[in-house]
């Protein structure tokens, strides 16, 4: 177990880039604690797989260094920095048995025959594949497949970090949460440092301590499940996370002073910077139904079950609001309030509003 | 649930005669000709199974199975495990996949009498360049229209040149088709090359070899024309192989009869040891 340090991290699989747009990572620095649960969600082609790679040593950087516990590792191969990777699709040594999958790497490496039995069991019983243990791997199910490669990581007890690429993309729907809470567990019981990679940001929330949400090559906030829901640094992170995403709308921005629509906005302090592209972004959880406010027409109501969404036009503009309880109807004039502790300014992305003390 | 409809035949009816025509209908002529004697003028006598007895009783059959199966057996262990080593060896990427692909494929477009041509040229120790360059420069005496041992080598090299190219193409599909997950893996879990190649390439090829084991296996064992064309079955007997013998029995004897049994002998065993080696290699997957 280890902590893990990247520093000025770049690569790019070009073998001469030039411009920024040739970088599929440009300049990562993060630090991860030992011991934690760590989840990169971003959507395909973000670059999450790219850094993944990297820190397990599949591929080269370009530049910037990898360091587990201070010590740089930037130049080792897979196999000498300790670690575990489950991937996509479960990859299991189909010939052999789940025992033999189980105690491959530790035979690898050498360890005792009377040492690997115990591990195996060991980590047979925390997958509850005890009774598998002597079938051939390629007669398992996809979801116990997955297991396996799980176990074939955790094995070995002095691994730096566990990294789960997509783990859950060919499990079967009624599975996933059962698989999920599984790691879920296994963290808690091993203590190792995991790296989770997802698109899927229920995978992230349930799965990670802290979350690092990717877009292009470059990570856009870090943080706890709750801060990336509450306060998205980015709107990219407030789009991307939430269901539905927060709502980004259109505003003027005169001397601090925001309005939308030709309505002043309260946002949740002081604004800062100035010039740029200003958008305000407020999560539909935050904007309620009442009977001053600003004027809208209901588009569409969508029942999810728990609550509903209420999608209502401004001007030209549709603003989500969810709502509990009973809805209005679809064409009816409503208005709408926006809490304002939860409305802030992005300024050309970013957020540009700080919070009121 | 099983639903039958009789329609159903209708469909498969112009199938049937196909093979009915290019399979069926044959054989059949030849199981006439099995037991049965004739003198021409198409008048027949019953002879039973004596000319099966007569076959599997004669020493000659028995010889030219000995090289049948002494050939095949050569091929195979030389073709096969080659093949796989060359298909490893192979690029993945790049300029050069299609140039190895191309180089790989060429000796099977040879028309098969022109390989034993190219081949018998190749070796005659006067005017060949394998040939002369045995005999004059290297000075190893080497004759294969005189040494038996000489032409085996011809033979069994002219097959292995022109059909390891079959295992290389059906081996190298099969590893590219390998998902670089499990290459990943392997290095994390710390394998080595002769383990990745024994638990995650050798398995995942067990498909592809299983079919080009048994496509040699059947091409081998009634190969003709190359081995015909290059040594015509000697010198002596020492090259004659199954089919070269039934040929000289059937169209240089004019023995009908037992070149018929001959043949459902021969078609039997080819059959036999096919069913056999597949039946035995997909038993494992269907549990």
């Amino acid at each position: 177990m280890a902590k893990i340090t990247l520093s000025n991290l770049r690569h790019s699989y070009l073998p001469n880039p030039k411009g920024q747009e040739d970088y599929a990572l440009k300049e990562i620095d993060l630090d991860w604690q030992d011991g934690g649960a760590y989840a990169l969600l971003g959507p395909s082609g973000c670059g999450k797989s790219t850094l993944l790679n990297i820190i397990s040593g599949l591929l080269a950087p370009s530049e910037g260094r990898i360091l587990f516990d201070d010590r740089d590792v930037t130049d080792l191969p897979p196999d000498q920095r300790n670690i575990a990777q489950v991937f996509q699709f479960p990859v299991i040594y189909d010939t052999m048995t789940v025992r033999d999958n189980l105690a491959f790497p530790l035979r690898n490496r050498g360890v005792p025959e009377t040492r690997i039995a115990e591990r195996v069991d060991e980590i047979a019983g925390m997958l509850e594949v005890e009774d598998m243990l002597d079938i051939r791997a390629a007669h398992l199910s996809p979801d116990n497949k997955q297991k396996i490669s799980m176990g074939r990581g955790l094995v070995r007890d002095d691994v730096n970090v566990v990294m789960f690429d997509e783990p859950l993309t060919v499990i079967d729907p009624h599975l996933k949460w059962k698989l999920r809470s599984k790691l879920k567990e296994l963290h808690q019981r091993v203590r190792a440092t995991m790296i989770y990679v997802t698109h899927d940001q229920t995978e992230a929330l349930t799965f990670a301590d802290q979350v690092v949400v990717m877009q292009d090559g470059e990570v856009v906030q870090i943080g706890t499940p709750v801060e990336l829901f509450e306060r998205p640094q980015h709107t990219f992170v407030g789009h991307f996370i939430g269901s539905p995403g927060m709502n980004v709308l259109p505003v003027t921005e005169t001397d601090g002073q925001v309005s939308f629509n030709g309505q002043t906005i309260f946002l949740e302090g002081k604004v800062t910077g100035q010039g740029g592209s200003t958008e305000l972004g407020i999560r539909p959880e935050f904007v309620s139904i009442a009977t001053t406010g600003i004027e809208a027409r209901v588009r569409k109501v969508s029942d999810v079950g728990r609550h509903s969404v209420v999608e209502a036009m401004v001007g030209d503009t549709p603003v989500k609001a969810v709502v509990e309880g009973a809805v209005p109807e679809q064409g009816a004039p409503v208005h709408l309030n926006f809490a304002q502790k939860q409305t802030r300014l992005y300024r050309d992305g970013w957020i540009a509003t700080e919070v009121s003390a | 649930m099983k639903t039958e409809n009789p329609k159903a035949w209708f469909f498969v009816l112009p199938v049937l005669l196909l093979v009915a025509f290019n399979a069926l209908v044959p054989i059949m002529t030849v199981v006439n000709y099995s037991v049965q004697e004739t003198f021409g003028n198409n008048v027949f006598f019953w002879q039973g199974l004596d000319w099966f007895e007569q076959i599997l009783r004669s020493d000659r059959f028995h010889a030219a199975l000995g090289r049948q199966f002494l050939f095949t057996f050569l091929i195979l262990a030389i073709e096969v495990p080659l093949g796989i080593i060359i298909a490893l060896s192979m690029p993945r990427q790049g300029f050069w996949v299609p140039v190895c692909l191309v180089i790989m494929a060429l000796p099977m477009l040879i028309p098969w009498n022109v390989v034993g041509a190219m081949w018998n040229i190749f070796t005659l120790p006067e005017i060949g360049l394998l040939g002369y360059l045995m005999n004059n420069t290297l000075g190893i005496p080497y004759d294969m229209t005189q040494n038996p041992f000489a032409a085996w080598v011809t033979i069994i090299t002219m097959d292995v040149w022109h059909w390891t190219s079959l295992v290389v193409l059906l081996s190298y599909a099969g590893l590219v088709s390998i998902p670089d997950a499990y290459y990943q893996a392997a290095k994390i879990d710390g394998a080595s090359p002769w383990k990745v190649f024994r638990y995650i390439q050798l398995p995942k090829l067990k498909m592809v070899l299983t079919i080009a084991i048994l496509l040699r296996f059947m091409d081998s064992f009634n190969v003709y024309t190359e081995v015909f064309v290059l040594t015509g079955g000697g010198p002596g007997n020492s090259t004659t192989l199954l089919s070269i013998d039934l040929v000289k029995i059937a169209l240089g004897q004019f023995d009908l009869g037992p070149a018929a049994a001959m043949s459902l002998i021969y078609f039997a065993i080819t059959l036999l040891v096919s069913w056999l080696f597949y039946t035995l290699m997909t038993k494992d997957d269907e549990q």
